[in-house]
Parts: C-alpha cells; sequence; structure tokens
C-alpha cells in the first residue's frame, strides 16, 4: 500500500526568505536516504511558500482567483512523500523517523499520512470480478509485453 | 496486521529493522539459521518490555543491543559456539569480541544486506526456498504471511525455510557476494527470484488475494533496495522498471463492472504515471554504458513495457521498436514463446502476411506442443489474411488446448464468425 505523507507548513517556513538551515538539509538527506535504502520511497519534494501560490475558489459556477500566501499557514503543505509500505503502523513508524525540533525545542512539526487509493478501493466491484482480474493478467503479460 | 497498539508498533519496526538485523547478525555468527535465532529473541524482548515500558526512541539500535547481548552471552557460556566461531574462521573468536561486535554492526549495513540476498537466493536451495527464505530473512514476513500468499499451509513454509536454512548451514555456503563470473551467474538467481515474487503477487492462480498485491509490491521494494546497493548493475535496474511498468497498468485492467480490459482496450488515463515514471528513469540506467555491449533481458522486457507505456493511443505504440526488441530478446533467450511474442509485434508494425512466415517456422517447436497461443496468433493471423477456413480450423484447435474456460468460448466464438 502507498501512503501520502505531507509535512505541514509552518509560519517559519511561509516566510517569504525561509530557507532551512544546512544541518536541516543535512538530516532530511540522510531521512530521504534511508528510506530510498529500505526500498520505502517512490517519490517526494519540497513546495515553496504559499506566496507563491494561488488558490481558486469555485462559488455558484464563478471562479475567483486568489494569490496567496494562504491564511491558516498550518493548515497547508510543506513538502510530500509517497512511500510504500506493508501496513498503516509501518507508514507511521516511518513518519515517527523524520527529523524534528529536539527535546526543548517549542516548535511544532507536523506529517500528514493520508493511504492513496488502490485497486482494493474500487467499489462496486465483487470478489470474484476481482479474482479474475488478477487470472488474466498473466495471459495478458505474455503477448502484450 | 493492526493499525494501532504496540503489537502493531512492533510489528512495523520488525519489517523496517529485520532484515539489516538479520544480516548483521550474520556477519557475526556465520549462520543465517541461527543469526534469525538471535534476531527473533530480540522480537520476543520486545514483545515483552515494549508494551509496558513504551517503544523506544530508536527502536532499531534497542533490538540491535538485545540481540548483541544475546549473542555474547551465548558466546561465553558456549564452548561450542566458540569453537564454531573459529572453525568458521572468524578472527573475532580470537580478539575481544565487544569491540569487533559493535564495529561490526555499526558499520554500513549495506554489504551484509546483500550478501544476505546472495545466500538466500543460493542455488543449493530449491526454488520454493529462495522465496520464502528471502521473503522471511529479507522481507520480514512471517511464515503464516508467506504461507497465505502461496496457499500452502504454515507448517509447509515452515518446514521449507527450517530445511533451508540447514541446508545452508550443511553445504558451508558462505556469507559473501561471489566473485568473478561466478558473480554474475548468483545476481541472476537473486533477480530471477525477485521477479518469481512479482509474478505470483501479479498473476494469482486462485484464493485469498489481500496479500498477493503485496507480494508484488514487496518484490519492487526488494528490487528498489538491490538498485541501491548496486547502483552500477544494468540488469537490477532493467528488473525494476520491468516491475514498475507492468504493475503501472494494474488499475487499468479492469473495467466499471470488473470485467478485465485488454492492453489495446485500457483507460491510458489510468496508468500509474508515478510508477512509469520510475520505470522509464529505471529503464535509463538499464542500458549497457557500453552501446557496444548487449542488453539484458530484463533491459528488453522493460524496453518493450516503456514502449507501451509512452505510447498516448494504441495506434501510437512502435509495434517496429517492439518487434526488434523481441528480435534481440530472441537472440539473449532462444525461447520460442518470445519468438511468437516478435511474430504478434511484426504483425502490428508490416502486416498479417510478414509474421505468419514466423509463427509458420515455430509449428515444429516441440516447447509449443500444447501451447494454445500459437494456433491462436496463426488462427488470427490467418484470418486478417482472409484464408477463413484453415483460421476456424486454427481457432478450434487453441480452443481445444487451453484450459481457461472463458479463453475457450472467446475462441469457439472466433471459429464460428
Amino acid at each position: 500500500m502507498r501512503y501520502l505523507m505531507s509535512i505541514m507548513s509552518t509560519p517559519e517556513t511561509e516566510a517569504r526568505d525561509w530557507e532551512p538551515a544546512p544541518e536541516v538539509y543535512e538530516a532530511m538527506g540522510a531521512y530521504n536516504e534511508e528510506m530510498a535504502r529500505a526500498g520505502v520511497l517512490l517519490t517526494g519534494e519540497g513546495l515553496t511558500p504559499t506566496a507563491e501560490g494561488a488558490e481558486v475558489i469555485f462559488r455558484d459556477g464563478e471562479a475567483t482567483v486568489v494569490d496567496g500566501p494562504f491564511t491558516e499557514a498550518k493548515e497547508f503543505i510543506g513538502g510530500y512523500w509517497v512511500i510504500q509500505v506493508s501496513s498503516h503502523a509501518e507508514a507511521v513508524e516511518w513518519a515517527k523517523r523524520c527529523p524534528h525540533p529536539p527535546k526543548g525545542d517549542p516548535t511544532e512539526m507536523k506529517l500528514q499520512l493520508r493511504r492513496i487509493g488502490e485497486i482494493e478501493d474500487m467499489e462496486g466491484m465483487s470478489e470474484e470480478l476481482k479474482e479474475r482480474e488478477w487470472n488474466l493478467r498473466a495471459q495478458q503479460e505474455n503477448l502484450n509485453g | 496486521m493492526g493499525h494501532t497498539g504496540v503489537e502493531g508498533e512492533v510489528e512495523a519496526v520488525w519489517r523496517i529493522e529485520s532484515a539489516r538485523l538479520v544480516a548483521a547478525l550474520t556477519r557475526m555468527v556465520g549462520d543465517v539459521g541461527l543469526a534469525e535465532e538471535f534476531a527473533q529473541d530480540a522480537l520476543v524482548s520486545a514483545l515483552e518490555k515494549w508494551p509496558e515500558e513504551g517503544v523506544p526512541r530508536k527502536p532499531g539500535a534497542w533490538l540491535t543491543t538485545v540481540a548483541r547481548r544475546r549473542v555474547l552471552d551465548r558466546w561465553r557460556r558456549d564452548e561450542r559456539f566458540r569453537l564454531r566461531m573459529v572453525e568458521l574462521g572468524r578472527e573475532i573468536a580470537e580478539r575481544d569480541g565487544r569491540a569487533e561486535f559493535d564495529a561490526v554492526l555499526e558499520e554500513d549495513y549495506g554489504d551484509d544486506l546483500l550478501k544476505l540476498m546472495f545466500v538466500c537466493c543460493h542455488p543449493v536451495l530449491p526454488t520454493r526456498a529462495r522465496v520464502a527464505l528471502t521473503l522471511r530473512l529479507l522481507g520480514g514476513l512471517t511464515t503464516d504471511e508467506i504461507a497465505r500468499a502461496f496457499l500452502v499451509p504454515e507448517s509447509t513454509v515452515a518446514q521449507r525455510v527450517v530445511r533451508a536454512k540447514r541446508r545452508l548451514a550443511d553445504e558451508g555456503v558462505r556469507f559473501e557476494v561471489p566473485a568473478g563470473p561466478d558473480r554474475d551467474a548468483r545476481l541472476s538467481d537473486v533477480l530471477e527470484v525477485l521477479y518469481l515474487v512479482f509474478n505470483e503477487g501479479y498473476t494469482a492462480t486462485s484464493g485469498e488475494r489481500w496479500l498477493r498485491p503485496e507480494l508484488s509490491e514487496e518484490a519492487m521494494r526488494l528490487g528498489r533496495v538491490l538498485a541501491e546497493l548496486l547502483p552500477e548493475e544494468p540488469e537490477v535496474h532493467g528488473l525494476l522498471a520491468l516491475m514498475e511498468l507492468q504493475a503501472s497498468r494494474f488499475r487499468a485492467r479492469v473495467g466499471p463492472d470488473g470485467e478485465p480490459v485488454p492492453l489495446a482496450e485500457q483507460d491510458r488515463s489510468r496508468w500509474d504515471r508515478l510508477l512509469i515514471n520510475r520505470g522509464l528513469a529505471g529503464l535509463r540506467r538499464s542500458l549497457p554504458s557500453d552501446p557496444a555491449q548487449p542488453r539484458g533481458v530484463y533491459s528488453l522486457q522493460a524496453g518493450i513495457a516503456a514502449k507501451h507505456a509512452v505510447a498516448h493511443r494504441p495506434e501510437d505504440t512502435d509495434w517496429h521498436g517492439i518487434a526488434a526488441l523481441y528480435e534481440a530478446l530472441v537472440r539473449r533467450t532462444g525461447s520460442p514463446v518470445i519468438e511468437l511474442n516478435r511474430a504478434v509485434a511484426v504483425s502490428m508494425a508490416l502486416g498479417p502476411g510478414a509474421a505468419l512466415g514466423i509463427v509458420d517456422a515455430l509449428l515444429g517447436a516441440k516447447a509449443l506442443n500444447d501451447y494454445h497461443l500459437l494456433p491462436a496468433v496463426r488462427a488470427d493471423l490467418l484470418e486478417r489474411l482472409g484464408r477463413t477456413e484453415e483460421a476456424r480450423a486454427e481457432y478450434e484447435r487453441a480452443a481445444g488446448l487451453t484450459r481457461n474456460e472463458r479463453e475457450r468460448a472467446l475462441l469457439l466464438e472466433r471459429a464460428r464468425r
């Protein structure tokens, strides 16, 4: 199963001139490396502050564009990873290993985990049909490459 | 697996940490069976202690420390064990054990993990044992999970694993990455096991299906681990690319009512772009640095899968390119099944006439005697050439050979047209 793991922005990361300290880069680099070496990291990117983004709001059939920064800075994604794990608990365990402010530092940091929908999540598909789907794969692979 | 609770956490930590723990311990004690015993001991301790004391901040280090203590205890107590270490030619037996042990466990574990992969896929083991041992020691799967995935009783898997470990010990299989020409052969054994696991997840024949996609995912995960460990090996990237490109079509292969959708009719917007992009990147890394060198079989197959992946519409498919890749694959493998695939690609690129010659040349091939796709493909080509009567006979022959009811119905229907 796959999880989208997002790191939420903070007022600090939202600041226009925000730049992570070298040791933060280093710690994140080591974290990414660890996940890559464990074969769980599929992709990941950091996002720039919402000041560089925009919101498009639809109301009554009309689209309104509001340039960033967004309000409620803590509610937005500052960066993300897509990881492949074997259980929810494993996703949580990887998230817990993310570099974070040390004990005694009051800065709060938040990650969010969301499972990415897979074929098992397909509604209205009977178990028998899923079964048949698995069965046909090999044959199709043979002639289709 | 539980979502919450300490038990779920222990399982999760185990999945993440067990392979490198077992690998480091094997390096210490020189025997995967013994190493796993120590690792399991540590796991049992965790299950006892963590519910009361809470999960430690560095659970991997905790497990390692416990396992190390167990080994040292045994070492002090057990003269036989000490002798065994000497026997195995470990210098550590003559030195201060603890310092050496610390050094071993703190060292870069990649090399140990690689050795463990080569041991699990060792040619002295039967294929099924290689698969079971790989999933158990590298994947951290329980015997029960493996049993459910392969639809065999748990005792069968347990026995397979025990026998495999004993066999490795009896044969004196060394914990090492082989050197020289042996290395290529052994690496292809490792790749073969990973691809087997992937296909088992992909083509499950029956039974409980929920673990099956997990088998494919596990194979891909181990492929990624291997690609990190051996970034200079083109075929490792080739296999990983092949698995990711095949898995990218997963979602599109089923219609709204659950019916299987053939490649040409799949909604390509449902293909998994993330996996396609990863697959294409892997494919580039699978090309030999020297273009005069022949491409590996996984790289070639990944190349074919990639040609489909980059075609936005079926009619954009580069069939000439696919036919050329199949040709290279036939040269590498000599497989008549692949030659038949080449014929299909040629028929798409150049028309049925050009392909019929290839198929006709295969009619005598023993390996294809009972292979229903040979008459099925031939029938299709004959039909497209307007040779209806011959086509009908071939469709009927194909229907008689297939064991799949749905397919038989389809072939008979085409015979009647």
